[in-house]
């Protein structure tokens, strides 16, 4: 069951990212984004983590991509006229590309075999009451700061999107 | 039980990674590039979530949770100068933002 529900949902995260990249038109990228989201959230959920899960959903799939798919139709953002970056680019990144997922793909087997294995409800330490806990002891300074991250993004979105030009 | 190997979760992650990447360098679409930067981010946090489950503790979570708060913020002032580059010259594309270069 647990292998059934991790591919169905890993498979349809890779489509949805392929189609986020091969897409011309943002809005339609815009859209696969958020399968990804939606996928990873229930992925989060095999792995015990229904906080993160949720704040998935609600953070990224309701807020931050709201505010691109906002934006798109702000811009009335079209269909790209030419697509590919320049040629250097396209000859360095595929094989950079290629060789940083192999060696990744290499350390990732070699460093954790086939026995490490999961299994949905392996890990129950993932709730609110459990995140919340380390929230305000342990990660107290860290939660503190993001707070003024935060004002200081509202007030710079602000003053930026304000900005009268000369 | 039929259980899925820990590596099966870290080379989808990779997967996700690499993808975004591809789309930061072959997109010109401005907006198209920022969402492959999101794409990046969420396939870390699928690496942090994973991290958690195996070293049993919920510190991954809280790490998955910050770079939440840093994306929203990014999103949103990234987002902005997006807009106001617009306003002054209305093309998405990224090779005619080179005022910089010259």
């Amino acid at each position: 069951m647990d292998v059934i529900l991790f591919l169905v949902f890993a498979l349809f995260a890779v489509a949805c990212a392929i189609n986020v990249v091969v897409q011309r038109h943002p809005i339609t990228s815009a859209i696969s984004l958020i399968g990804v989201m939606a996928s990873l959230a229930v992925l989060y959920l095999l792995l015990g983590a229904e906080f993160i899960a949720a704040a998935q959903v609600i953070v990224y799939a309701g807020a931050i991509m709201v505010l691109f798919v906002f934006v798109i139709m702000l811009l009335n953002a079209g269909a790209e006229l030419r697509s590919g970056r320049s040629l250097m680019a396209q000859a360095l990144g595929v094989p950079l590309l290629a060789a940083l997922l192999g060696i990744v793909a290499f350390f990732v087997q070699r460093l954790f075999p086939r026995e490490t294995t999961t299994h949905f409800g392996g890990f129950t330490g993932g709730g609110a009451k459990e995140v919340g806990r380390a929230l305000f002891t342990t990660y107290l300074l860290p939660f503190e700061a993001t707070s003024i991250l935060i004002l200081i993004a509202i007030v710079g979105a602000i003053v930026l999107a304000h900005k009268e030009l000369d | 039980m039929a259980s899925v190997p820990i590596s099966w979760f870290l080379t989808l992650s990779a997967v996700l990674f690499a993808l975004g990447v591809a789309g930061f360098l072959f997109r010109r679409n401005i907006i198209t590039v920022f969402m492959s930067i999101e794409l990046m981010l969420n396939a870390v946090n699928l690496s942090f979530v994973t991290f958690a489950y195996q070293f049993k503790k919920v510190d991954g979570h809280l790490l998955a949770l910050f770079v939440m708060v840093v994306a929203a913020a990014e999103a949103a002032v990234g987002l902005a100068i997006i807009l106001t580059v617009f306003k002054r010259r209305p093309s998405l594309d990224i090779d005619d933002v080179n005022s910089m270069k010259n």
